[in-house]
């Protein structure tokens, strides 16, 4: 039986005047996706994305449509003629090897094409019998059945499928929707978790990497690149900006007291990213902040990093504890390369005891004996632009 | 560049590259029965002539492998599981290629003595001997350990195992001596000798394991190629560049690799401070291993990285974990000690002008990153 792919897309129906021009988007990203998978044939119609490709390529296209943002569910179905006798064929082959004895089902029809003889109630009434005579030991449940098995019939074709065959999506906002922001990328756990929350409401992402050479090692790069690059599986592309940081470590090690020393440098690279976001039209800082993890994500030295930058500073697990951005960093597929071992920056240079109720006045007296300014355009001409794309 | 990891790997030499070219158009099965087969087959028997001759053995006495862990692998389960007896013996600095397989056997009942050592790194020889007894089944020690140098007295090894337990099997991972230190097989008196192609300037993925007297069982089993105690069709390009690169060797000149290590040594406690040296008096000319006080070893290797100078933190296949050494923590060494310890490991491509550069930066570096740490 010939096979389709059929997209929900949730929240883009709810955009009125602007549906199109999202649904536009969403249809572009969607064959973006699948460029190098599957020639592809598609086609939207009544708020659902149709997708055609080849029998042994269908797997791979829906497992890439599952990053694809915009997308709530990604379901296989039977494509048949539009006559009840072989909807009903098409069903029991299609859905009825799926359905055991003991299950509880019910038939659900929806008919755009009014000229169909059967109405939807009757469609519904047809197929459940059938289903429920060739497949002994099914209980039919209208209230509360463990699978729904759907007819729709459309315009050129009927459509048939279980919901045992559907699989969530990533939800969110197709990316493209939503202006681009710059994620502050470090090689933990929390930060690509934030630029994967972010991204998938429609925000293009930017990333920052703070490099600290021969503090962290190439290796310590190479993870970063290799996150950007599991990002971009969700967002087709991440460009990353490394930026060296050495230097301005040593002045502040060298000429800051110890127990700031985390958030001047907090403070530096709130600076830098807000400098390559203005320079790449970013409207916004993303970072992996959550209230109270370290010393420097208290309140109050929240305080002190959000002061020296204009830009919105967007953190989106604020309120997350840790375990809760692990498990989405398990499933996003970040984890795994976050907890590789080498250094990252914030490693090597941490105080002994940092301030946690730090007062702006004592970290600007402290950043004084500093040329805050020179430093960050030193920096800034020593940045490498890396364009990541997925593996 | 000035490559100071020797012990990691070495660079694959002249000799080892064209062998490989010349497997790779004798491209046969050395088990077929055509004529291509048995060009390979040659490749094979002539290779193993030269690697048995560099360690003065007979060529029937070599097995190769697929490198030095499966030789380490393949000696120690092959020898506990041909034994009726339960008692087997290493010590606490072995590579975790030996480490390894002991404690899995120890998990599966065998009773394993890990032998300690002294503060210069060698094995305490009245704990062997208290600890030996005819009961033993195996004693496996390495002959040049890979973090810090210091050679074993295997000899003497071997003479108390003689009197404590004369039918014990006596394995010997010579991967950091074979082609390094004059080594031959009588004089060692070992009954198993692993080796790695290449630490040697051959490739990576072929070993070899010398059996002489005594039976081990065989750990990888299938189609019976090198006489049923190895099987799987063999590396004939790894094999053939194996037996160059060991050609090669028969000419290296040890007394000046150990000129060149002293200098670097004797350079190093002359212009920085607060050093350690981690070794013996009996050491391999091609391993030194020092402790910069004060400094994370890391952090000091990525910036003589920067200036195209490549030292070892410790042995470069454990160096993924985050783990003090082991070696340098039976040695009784500090914290400090381990954190700030670098390996740096010769050959002979190394001349003079490379030491004096690598001595000037290893100053610099050391001052510098010593003026930012606490």
């Amino acid at each position: 039986m010939r096979e389709v792919v059929l997209v929900k897309y949730g929240e883009i129906i709810l955009k009125g005047g602007n549906r199109p021009v999202f649904e536009r988007v969403l249809m572009k990203n969607i064959k973006n996706a699948l460029r190098n998978i599957a020639e592809i044939n598609i086609s939207i119609a009544q708020a659902t994305i149709y997708i055609e490709a080849e029998q042994e390529k269908l797997d791979a296209v829906c497992e890439r449509l599952l990053k694809v943002f915009g997308i709530v569910s990604v379901t296989r179905a039977g494509v048949c003629e539009k006559n009840i006798e072989s909807i009903k064929n098409a069903v029991c082959e299609y859905c009825g090897a799926d359905l055991k004895p003991g299950m509880s089902f019910k038939v659900e029809a929806k008919r755009s094409d009014k000229r169909f003889p059967l109405d939807s109630i009757q469609i519904a009434q047809t197929v459940g019998a059938e289903l429920h005579d060739s497949n002994p030991g099914l209980i039919v449940d209208v209230h509360k059945p463990q699978v729904v098995v759907r007819v729709e019939v459309r315009d050129t074709a009927a459509y048939v499928y279980s919901t045992l065959n559907k699989r969530a999506g990533q939800g969110g906002m197709p990316t493209g929707t939503g202006n681009r922001a710059t994620l502050l990328l470090s090689g933990g756990i929390d930060s690509p978790v934030a630029g994967h929350m972010i991204a998938k409401r429609g925000v293009e992402i930017d990333a920052v990497n703070f490099f600290s050479f021969p503090y962290t090692s190439d290796r310590a790069k190479e993870k970063v690149i290799e996150l950007a690059s599991i990002l971009a599986r969700y967002t087709s592309k991440v460009n990353l900006y490394v930026v060296p940081f050495t230097e301005i470590q040593l002045e502040i090690r060298d000429k800051c007291p110890e127990e700031h020393m985390t958030l001047i440098m907090r403070r530096f690279m709130m600076r830098i990213a807000e400098r390559v976001a203005v320079k790449n039209k970013s409207a916004a800082l993303i970072t992996g902040e959550s209230v109270g993890q370290v010393a420097s994500q208290t309140i109050a030295a929240l305080n002190v990093t959000n002061t020296v930058c204009k830009m919105p500073v967007l953190r989106p697990v604020i309120g997350m504890d840790k375990n809760e951005i692990v498990d989405r960093a398990r499933r996003i597929g970040t984890f795994e390369t976050s907890i590789l071992p080498y250094e990252d920056c914030c490693t090597v240079f941490t105080p002994k005891h940092p301030t946690t109720q730090p007062r702006l006045a004592a970290i600007e007296k402290s950043e004084s004996a500093l040329d805050v300014e020179q430093l960050i355009e030193r920096a800034m001409e020593g940045i490498e632009k890396i364009e990541v794309y997925p593996d | 560049m000035i490559y100071l990891d020797n012990a990691a790997t070495t660079k694959p030499c002249r000799e080892a590259v064209d062998a490989v070219m010349n497997a790779c158009a004798e491209f046969g099965n050395p088990s077929s029965l055509h004529r291509l087969g048995l060009g390979a087959e040659k490749i094979i028997k002539n290779a193993k002539k030269s690697v048995a001759d560099l360690m003065g053995a007979a060529p029937e006495n070599i097995y190769f492998t697929s490198g030095g862990t499966e030789a380490n692998n393949m000696a120690i389960f092959g020898a506990a599981r041909a034994s009726r007896k339960k008692h087997i013996i290493t010590t606490k600095i072995e590579h975790p290629s030996v480490l390894e397989p002991f404690r899995r056997l120890e998990r599966e009942g065998f009773f394993v003595d890990y032998i300690g050592v002294d503060a210069q790194g060698t094995v305490n020889l009245d704990e062997l001997y208290k600890r030996l007894d005819s009961d033993a089944a195996l004693v496996s020690m390495m002959h040049v350990n890979d973090e810090t140098g210091t050679v074993q007295p295997v000899e003497e090894v071997r003479q108390i195992i003689k009197e404590r337990a004369p039918d014990a099997l006596f394995h010997i991972d010579a991967v950091q001596s074979y082609a390094k230190l004059p080594l031959q097989v009588k004089k060692l008196g070992a009954d198993l000798i692993s080796v790695s192609a290449h630490k040697i300037n051959a490739l990576k993925g072929c070993g070899a394991l010398y059996i002489g007297q005594g039976r081990i069982e065989p750990l990888i089993i299938g189609g019976g190629q090198q006489k049923n105690m190895r099987s799987g069709t063999e590396n004939v390009t790894g094999i053939a560049a194996f037996g160059a690169a060991a050609r090669v060797h028969k000419a290296d000149n040890r007394e000046r690799i150990a000129e060149l290590r002293k200098r670097l040594k004797d350079g190093i406690f002359e212009r920085i401070p607060d050093v350690k040296y981690n070794g013996g008096e009996s050491f391999s000319p091609y391993v030194l291993n020092v402790s910069f006080l004060g400094i994370k070893a890391e952090i000091l290797l990525h910036s003589l990285e920067a200036r195209r100078i490549y030292v070892s933190t410790v042995s470069a296949c454990s160096s993924n974990k985050p783990m003090p050494s082991h070696v340098l923590s039976a040695m009784g060494c500090t914290p400090k000690e381990i954190e700030g310890a670098i390996r740096m490991s010769f050959d002979n491509t190394l001349a003079e002008p490379d030491i004096e550069l690598a001595l000037c930066a290893l100053c610099d570096e050391v001052a510098k990153i010593r003026k930012y740490m606490r």
